[in-house]
């Protein structure tokens, strides 16, 4: 993770100068409903200006919405929403003007070349044609599409295109971007280079929110976190502090037969200080213990005539899907799913 | 920059950037125009002679290319449907939507781009019926007239058209849908065959369908009617012109407002 929250009060980007830990993003009890579905209920979260938030939950938590409503595509149903002190529905045109979104999708006109697609963008955000022109240019160069600029981007590869597509999000210099998965379906190598260039512009003093399914990506580029599920926050606060909530050691085990694994977590329940989170299609068993190296050896005293199964075993410390897997519960009701007569952790001790 | 101005501006953008897929997908061009010429050749020499009742002293390549010019520029708009169906599915609508630029600029640009689109077809359809017979006996501005009835309703149409393609969102079904009410509205008229030989409860529909005011506008403007033919015997075909008119300002009048509102709020999903 790198630091750009520190400078958020040295920097200011475009527009009036900002002192101190200026809040650029504020969300207050918003609420969305879709009829009778509440997607969004009442939601908290504030963005530093010139720092990352990293907005997390799984598919269909609300993240998008979320975006969507900050980017004023949405009018929320109750709460308030505002970006640099203005409202996204009053000032909606204001809010426009300073903000930049990347879509889940690369919202690109794959008819026109790259550099028609930004001259366009730029000529709607009314940069007036020389800057619009000089704008596109720079933005083909740093996000290296040159060579590409004056073909068609129904040529583009995706990652091409995503990138194109962010670059049209940065014609007007945006004091706050809104990037929204922007690495799902990317290769890796596509991935790496879009953090650098996220890492980059955070580092810029430009204000990021940034959703994402992916933890390591959160990881990697926020300064802080919103976990969101159903539409609810469920968890908030940098990496560490997650991490913390989630406790210490792991012990993580992978065998290569679903079926031996119920066995082995009965087996190794009396060790574990919380629900143990089996996932990976049953194969893959994540178990929160106390202790070190002990408990390693403890566990597979327990397991002994059973490890032939065992493809990986060991010890680390949480990461982020942990966290996830804990707070949104689901890796629980999976093991439940598996393992109908499972027991509470507590009680399974004194068997 | 005025609102009036900036409105203009984007506008000239978004109209820009419709024409250049025209430029680099000239499939589109090609077959805009090759329908209507098939068209055009389909019904003057296979129905041509099949279908009486023509008033005397027209042939029926006269009376015909009026009609095929209406029906086939009322088709084109629908593109206008299908195209703003496909950009919201992209994504586009809501990258232009979350842009400080004027509301209804992506509705005006669409609706435009597909009237330049329609200038071509008529002009390919008007070349094609030189060729079969079609004559224009009437002057140049009273021609120019002419066409411009044609694709002034045709631009009318693409409004409703684009609220249709707002609501619908997915560009097979507004085709489908589209079909379902252009085609009647087309053929129940006097676009191919005189009003006369209709059955009459048809007939009363024919006689104020708009598409038969659009047509038979067109038909006095050029010239392609005889002063042998019966006077119509309703207000609507009697005043073509203005019949169709009416037609065009209240078409624009409830659409242009309902589909901008509708495009503030449109989402992809």
């Amino acid at each position: 993770m790198h630091a750009t929250g520190k400078s958020a009060g040295e920097l200011s980007v475009g527009g009036p100068s900002v002192r101190g830990m200026t809040d650029a993003i504020v969300v207050e009890g918003l609420v969305k409903r879709y009829g009778a579905t509440t997607a969004l209920d009442g939601v908290d979260l504030t963005v530093a200006e010139g720092s990352v938030l990293g907005l997390l939950g799984p598919n269909g938590a609300g993240k998008t919405t979320v975006v969507r409503t900050l980017a004023t595509l949405l009018a929320p149903d109750a709460g308030r929403v505002e970006v640099l002190g203005l409202d996204v529905g009053r000032g909606a045109d204001q809010v426009r003007a300073a903000i930049g979104l990347t879509g889940q999708y690369a919202a690109v006109d794959e008819y026109l070349t790259g550099y028609e697609n930004l001259e366009m963008v730029g000529r709607l955000y009314r940069l007036g044609k020389a800057e619009s022109r000089r704008r596109a240019g720079e933005l083909l160069e740093r996000f290296d599409l040159t060579d590409a600029a004056n073909r068609p981007a129904k040529t583009y590869s995706g990652g091409m295109r995503r990138r194109l597509d962010i670059a049209a999000s940065l014609i007007n210099r945006p004091r706050v971007l809104f990037l929204d998965e922007p690495t799902t379906g990317l290769d890796p190598r596509s991935r790496l280079a879009m953090w650098e260039f996220i890492a980059e512009l955070a580092d810029g003093g430009t204000t990021i929110l940034l959703t994402t399914q992916y933890l390591e990506e959160a990881d990697r580029l926020a300064d802080r976190m919103v976990v969101i599920d159903r539409g609810r926050v469920i968890a908030r606060g940098t990496a560490d502090e997650l991490k913390a909530q989630v406790g210490g050691q792991r012990l993580e085990l992978t065998v290569t037969d679903a079926a031996v694994l119920p066995g082995m977590v009965e087996r190794l329940r009396p060790l574990a200080v919380d629900e143990p989170n089996v996932g990976d299609q049953g194969r893959r068993l994540s178990l929160p213990v106390s202790g070190g190296a002990e408990v390693l050896v403890e566990a597979l005293r327990r397991l002994d005539g059973g490890t032939a199964q065992i493809v990986d075993v060991g010890l680390r410390r949480p990461d982020l899907d942990d966290v996830f897997l804990a707070l949104t519960g689901r890796a629980a009701e999976e093991v439940a799913a598996d393992d109908p007569t499972a027991e509470p952790a507590t009680t399974g001790g004194a068997r | 920059m005025s609102s009036l101005a900036a409105t203009l501006s984007d506008s000239v953008v978004i109209t820009k950037r419709n024409l250049i897929k025209v430029k680099r997908v000239p499939d589109l061009i090609v077959f805009a125009t090759l329908s209507p010429i098939m068209f055009v050749l389909l019904f003057r020499y296979v129905f041509g002679g099949a279908i009486g009742g023509l008033p005397p002293g027209v042939s029926y390549a006269e009376f015909l290319l009026p009609g095929i010019f209406a029906q086939t520029i009322v088709l084109g708009s629908t593109t206008t449907g299908a195209s703003i169906a496909e950009d919201l599915q992209k994504g586009l609508i809501d990258r232009f939507r979350s842009l400080p630029m004027a509301r209804s600029a992506v509705l005006v640009g669409r609706t435009v781009a597909d009237l330049g689109l329609n200038a071509i077809s008529i002009a390919v359809m008007a070349l094609t019926g030189l060729v079969v017979g079609w004559r224009i006996h009437s002057s140049v501005p009273e021609a120019i007239a002419g066409f411009a009835v044609l694709l002034l309703f045709a631009y009318a149409i693409s409004w409703f058209m684009a609220l249709v393609g707002l609501l619908v969102r997915v560009p097979e079904v507004v085709n489908n849908a589209s079909f379902m009410v252009i085609f009647p509205l087309t053929f129940l008229a006097n676009t191919f065959v005189p009003l006369e030989s209709l059955p009459s409860v048809l007939r009363t529909f024919a006689e104020w369908n708009p598409v038969s005011a659009v047509v038979q506008a067109a038909r006095d403007v050029f010239g392609n009617t005889s002063p042998l033919a019966p006077t119509p015997e309703v207000w609507s075909l009697q005043n073509p012109v203005l019949y169709t008119l009416i037609w065009v300002g209240v078409i624009l009048a409830v659409f242009v407002p309902l589909s901008v509102r509708r495009f503030g709020s449109a989402a992809s999903r």
